[in-house]
């Protein structure tokens, strides 16, 4: 495999063991370095990697500007709050601080290219340098002249530079309306099962011996594959249960290669933790406590879900969801003493027949608000301030949420953030029948 | 003229409630409008007294309350700073998540400050310099989490370190001073900072052995004062940042959350909430909180000040119904403090026994005369024999000793009281259905209002307890004697042991009498067997419910009997009700309406109360008029809303503006004949708009596009 990992412009043994650093990545990075050519040629403007989350993106450009003493520039654009940190930044690695100080107050892109080529004319490029910009989904959001400039910066600084741009979504939804220079497209892949189990297998226990572990990360993958594919996630399941599997090991009951009964003993365990993969209901930290305790107690620690409220504060709640899930018509009809029998299907227009609970919440205004919660509670409440203020109070909770413009002080409308579940649940504590009020279960 | 009548419906504190701030003019405040100046010092100086000491007391009682979450908190930060440092392979695969508590407080936002004051705090002084606390409503874009981030975190610890040299000062203040801050700033900071502590001052004030292991690497800890606000976003992007930088930044989080742990997932996307290591921390509910702070402060007789039952039902409820917070349960205390105190003359007797008694010769002959108007003192006057009664209502001396005697027994009323009741509370909580309230504090409200054994509830709490096996019994008055021991109350507390001793006894005895009781048992049984007829079965079925029923009560239930008599001769002569007390309106402060009001405001309600009759509020006598109708000199604004409130949902303008016209016309007294009357001219035009306009502000109609000249009215008669 070493094979494809050749370059004429850099030493064999530096690229062993970049190959080494790249398990089952060694045909994309082959590409990578076919392309950037030898460190002091000059290398196409802009290249574009996408590829799915943990498929080693960052990681390859990395260990190879790394490894190969590249001159480069990371940059995070999450972290970019402002150009102002982008340009900074770059300027830094390649030109030093001095460079970056003479960034005047809130730089344009000229203000950057200025900077760049004076620069640059002082210390002329000896090999290519490059710009990794991570996350670059986030520059669609920035200014619109950025990434087209970027993606030929090389002509603009006439330096040779060349800008990487790392991404999860594909290039089709960068391309901006204006048109743009087309960097060139590079696609990582997923890991295969193969080269996900070499990946895991390399951080294996020091006390344990290699093929032990790598024989571990076989039944691991064997149970989550299926369900699981990404690298991160699985690294942490691994790294959870390991110690489990471990157990019969350090009481001697088994020797490493026994690997059936091994199998035996964690297969119920990796069940288990397949019901919270990606749900990370509980930390890593907890879910080794709950290993170590019985199950009984591991079913309380995760019952701490409790909702202690105000008990107005359930009616309000109740009367927002019946508002948000029920048609304003049919309000009459469900608090109304004299209502007179309404057929729901002649009552409705035609888009109301649909489930409300298959549409979503719809927006209601206060005022409806407050009258269902008036007619739902049983005992007088006065309309105190305290009413008012406990809506806006859900408001922050994110239990309602504002609708509206926060400005408009006149009839504010609300929806409805609660799951059904979960008003039933709070119905039920207050002794309120929610099912009969609701127009979908009728 | 009286303060409380003006304040009716207004949601507006009168000054003496702000006189917790300047002590000079605090005085002041309190004594104006005061009932009688001469005594306002020294109730003055009483009320200051009493609310310091509950300031004081609350915040020791949170601490101790919150004292074991937060020691679970900083065992959580210490533990995550020190497997970070030197850690096993397991801590290793985990070292790229972020340590973060997920701290339930509960649905009671405004008591979350101090326990997020005190936490941090505790930080500092334990666990770490660094620590910063952000709100969500500072932090609208992720520029400003950042910036307030870095302030806090470099800024704090510029004041702290004083013996720094000014370069760090300088870098802060660079720091203001540029546009960006972004997380490579702190890193660089924090390595500055790491280091110098480690090379020079050993000097400052880190002695503890868990400091010097941690001196290397403090965490740097960040804490979100309220997760559910923060805009989802905005947390999103800080954490993916900041995990970028945990290698060299020990960060660590902890979010503060009212509702569930679910709201973590509903905020943070998968991919985001991967990078943390949550754990949870629940704190303490409010109503244990709730329930201490009454134990502490309403249920002791060292606290002389008390509430009636109406009072205390308000202050309960409002807590119960509408925002669950102890700190404004303390707040509606203080209120009622400060009203007492300041609208009750002879408050001042409300104190300590001793100073009580010596305020008692200090009365002077209008506070006497006062004395003698109380109710509950007519009410005693009028159980004495006539000679007495003359003393009392003439001479002035004869009746302070009376007085003296009277708070004696007042105080000593209290002292009793509450001891009992807690006996009570302690028999009667442990059973079915709870007859008598699951708390101690249902069981005082419902002591407050009627003599509780006059209560349905307490009959059946009774027989409840007659009910209760023997070992359960027993039980519950050993509580009831340790209660009794912890209070002082040695009578009761002799005659209960006794009766204690009695079942102990019983025991012994108990094995020798059975076989006997047994036998007589049996013997209608073995009767059953043996006939099958169903006459006769009948017939030995009702002898044996008659034998039942006539039987010979056991030893224990003869005991048990007795027990209970006894609970309720002592129920009976303690538990009475604060209001049969003579002079407990020294003590007791009952306007519950005064607390509602200026509590828990209605807003529309007194609007409309100032609208439909102004007199109320502005106190001319001009404005008065008979039921319903508004003068016609009453403001503009209260014609146009009596006006407005004749019509239909639409209003036309023109009609109004004309029937606003007429009446005010009617006003200025101009001669309903004349040709002038009730022509609009331009002032009453302007004064007719500017009506309107101020209905619509006060929300009361709104323009509408259904017809042109028209207004649309928003409220309807009641509400």
């Amino acid at each position: 495999m070493t094979a494809v990992l050749q370059h004429p412009g850099y030493e064999e043994e530096r690229m062993q063991r970049v190959a080494g650093q790249l398990p089952g990545r060694e045909v994309q990075a082959g590409m990578l370095l076919s392309l950037m050519g030898q460190p002091q040629h000059y290398s196409y403007p802009s290249i574009f990697i996408y590829g799915h989350r943990a498929s080693g993106k960052s990681h390859v450009m990395h260990v190879l500007l790394k490894e190969l003493e590249l001159p480069h520039a990371t940059v995070s654009c999450v972290e970019c709050v402002s150009v102002t940190l982008l340009f900074e930044q770059v300027l830094l690695s390649f030109f030093g601080c001095d460079a970056a100080s003479l960034l005047p107050c809130s730089p344009s892109l000229s203000d950057f290219v200025r900077i760049y080529r004076q620069q640059c004319s002082q210390t002329p490029a000896k090999e290519t340098r490059y710009i990794v910009m991570d996350k670059a989904e986030l520059l669609r959001d920035a200014d619109t002249n950025l990434l087209p400039a970027l993606l030929r910066l090389q002509e603009l600084v006439e330096d040779n530079v060349t800008v990487i741009l790392l991404s999860e979504i594909v290039w089709d939804n960068f391309r901006p309306n204006t048109g743009c220079f087309e960097p060139l497209l590079l696609n990582f892949p997923d890991y295969s099962k193969g080269e996900l189990q070499q990946i895991l297998s390399q951080d294996r226990h020091p006390s344990y011996s290699a093929e032990f572990y790598s024989s571990y990360i076989n039944i691991l993958l064997g149970v989550f594959y299926s369900v699981c594919r990404d690298l991160r996630e699985l690294r942490r399941l691994a790294a959870l249960n390991f110690s489990k599997f471990c157990e019969p090991l350090a009481e001697g009951k088994v020797k490493e290669t026994d690997t059936h009964k091994l199998w035996k003993n964690i297969e119920p365990h990796l069940k288990k933790a397949m019901q919270t993969v990606y749900l990370r209901e509980v930390s890593s930290l907890q879910w080794e406590q709950m290993q170590q305790m019985e199950e009984k107690e591991a079913g309380a620690l995760r019952g701490v879900d409790t909702h202690s409220a105000v008990a107005l504060d359930d009616f309000l709640r109740i009367a927002a969801y019946l508002a948000s899930y029920n048609p304003a018509r049919t309000d009459k009809r469900f608090f109304l003493k004299h209502h007179g029998k309404i057929r729901k299907t002649n009552f409705l227009k035609k888009n109301e027949k649909t489930s409300n609970h298959l549409l979503g919440p719809k927006p209601f205004p206060l005022d409806r608000l407050l009258a269902i919660f008036y007619s739902v509670v049983d005992s007088r409440v006065a309309p105190t301030a305290s009413i008012f203020s406990q809506i806006s109070s859900l408001v922050t909770l994110q239990l309602l949420t504002q609708v509206s413009h926060n400005d408009q002080l006149n009839a504010p409308k609300y929806k409805c953030a609660v799951s059904m579940d979960f008003i039933c649940a709070i119905s039920r504590t207050v002794n309120f029948d929610i099912v009969k009020y609701l127009y979908d279960f009728l | 003229m009286s303060t409380s009548s003006v304040s009716k419906g207004c949601f507006v504190f009168k000054p003496s409630a702000k006189k917790k701030k300047k002590t000079s003019s605090l005085e002041d405040y309190f004594t104006v409008g005061c009932e009688v100046a001469e005594t306002s010092e020294i109730r003055f100086r009483l009320c200051q007294d009493l609310w310091d000491k509950i300031k004081t007391d609350t915040e020791v009682l949170q601490d101790e309350l919150n004292r074991k979450i937060l020691d679970s908190l900083l065992d959580f930060t210490r533990k995550c700073s020190s497997t970070r440092q030197h850690g096993d392979w397991t801590s290793q695969m985990r070292a790229s998540e972020i340590p973060t508590a997920a701290l339930l407080l509960g649905v009671n936002i405004p008591d979350h400050d101090m326990t997020f004051q005190s936490l941090s705090d505790l930080l500092q002084q334990s666990v770490t310099p660094h620590v910063a606390s952000v709100q969500a409503k500072e932090c609208a874009a992720l520029k400003y989490l950042m910036k307030r981030v870095l302030e806090r975190l470099m800024g704090t610890d510029v004041t702290m370190d004083d013996d720094d040299d000014d370069e760090e000062e300088a870098a802060s203040i660079q720091l203001h001073k540029s546009v960006h801050c972004s997380l490579g700033t702190l890193c660089d900071w924090y390595s500055t900072t790491t280091k110098k502590s480690k090379t020079g001052t050993p000097g400052k004030k880190r002695s503890s052995s868990v400091r010097d292991e941690q001196q290397q690497q403090p965490p740097v800890v960040i804490i979100f004062k309220d997760l559910e606000a923060f805009n989802p976003r905005v947390l999103q992007d800080f954490i993916l940042i900041c995990s970028r930088y945990i290698e060299r930044l020990p960060l660590m989080f902890i979010f503060g959350i009212a509702t569930s742990p679910s709201t973590i997932q509903h905020m943070l996307p998968h991919s985001v909430s991967s990078l943390l290591c949550i754990e949870l921390f629940q704190s303490l509910s409010c109503t244990q909180h709730l329930a201490t702070v009454i134990d502490k402060f309403i249920l002791t007789h060292h606290f002389p000040f008390k509430l009636s039952s109406k009072v205390m039902q308000v202050l309960i409820n409002i807590f119960l119904y509408h925002d669950f917070t102890v700190k404004n349960f303390i707040k509606g205390m203080q209120l009622a403090l400060l009203e007492h105190f300041h609208s009750q003359p002879l408050s001042v007797l409300c104190c300590k026994k001793r100073e009580a008694l010596y305020n008692v010769m200090r009365l002077s002959h209008r506070d006497l005369e006062r004395i003698r108007q109380l109710p509950s003192f007519k009410s005693y006057v009028e159980k004495q024999d006539p000679q007495e009664q003359a003393d009392l209502l003439k001479d002035d001396t004869h009746l302070k000793d009376v007085c003296q005697k009277l708070i004696k027994d007042l105080h000593k009323y209290h002292k009793n009281y509450y001891p009992i009741l807690r006996c009570l509370h302690s028999l009667t909580s442990s059973l079915p259905r709870y007859p008598l309230g699951k708390q101690i504090r249902e069981l005082y409200l419902i002591c407050l209002e009627k003599n509780v054994w006059e209560n349905e509830d307490y009959q059946s709490a009774m027989k409840l307890l007659k009910m209760l096996a023997k070992d359960e019994l027993i039980a519950s008055l050993q509580r009831c004697a340790e209660i009794l021991k912890c209070e002082k109350m040695k009578n009761a507390l002799v005659q209960l042991e006794e009766l204690l001793g009695k079942f102990q006894q019983l025991d012994t005895t108990a094995a020798e009498t059975a076989p006997s009781v047994e036998e007589s048992f049996t013997s209608p049984v073995k009767n059953l067997q043996k006939k099958t007829d169903l006459f006769q079965l009948q017939k030995t079925l009702l002898e044996m419910n008659e034998s039942r029923r006539s039987k010979k009560l056991s030893p224990f239930e003869v005991l048990r009997d007795e027990a209970l008599e006894f609970i309720d001769s002592l129920v009976k002569n303690h538990l009475s009700l604060p209001e049969s007390q003579t002079l407990n309106e020294v003590c007791y402060y009952s306007s519950s309406a005064t607390v509602r009001r200026h509590i828990n405001a209605t807003p529309r309600t007194s609007i409309r109360a100032a609208l439909s009759s102004p007199y109320y509020y502005l106190q001319n006598d001009s404005l008065k008029a008979e039921d319903g109708s508004v003068s016609n000199a009453a403001p503009d604004i209260c014609i146009a809303y009596k006006l407005h409130l004749e019509c239909g949902r639409l209003i036309n303008l023109f009609d109004w503006l004309e029937a606003y016209t007429t009446v005010v016309s009617a006003a200025e007294g101009n001669d309903p004949d004349s040709e002038n009357f009730g022509k609009v001219d331009e002032v009453k035009h302007a004064r007719f708009i500017r009506a309107v306009s101020e209905l619509e502000f006060l929300g009361f109609i709104k323009c509408t596009k259904q017809k042109t000249d028209h207004v649309a009215r928003l409220t309807w008669g009641g509400c």
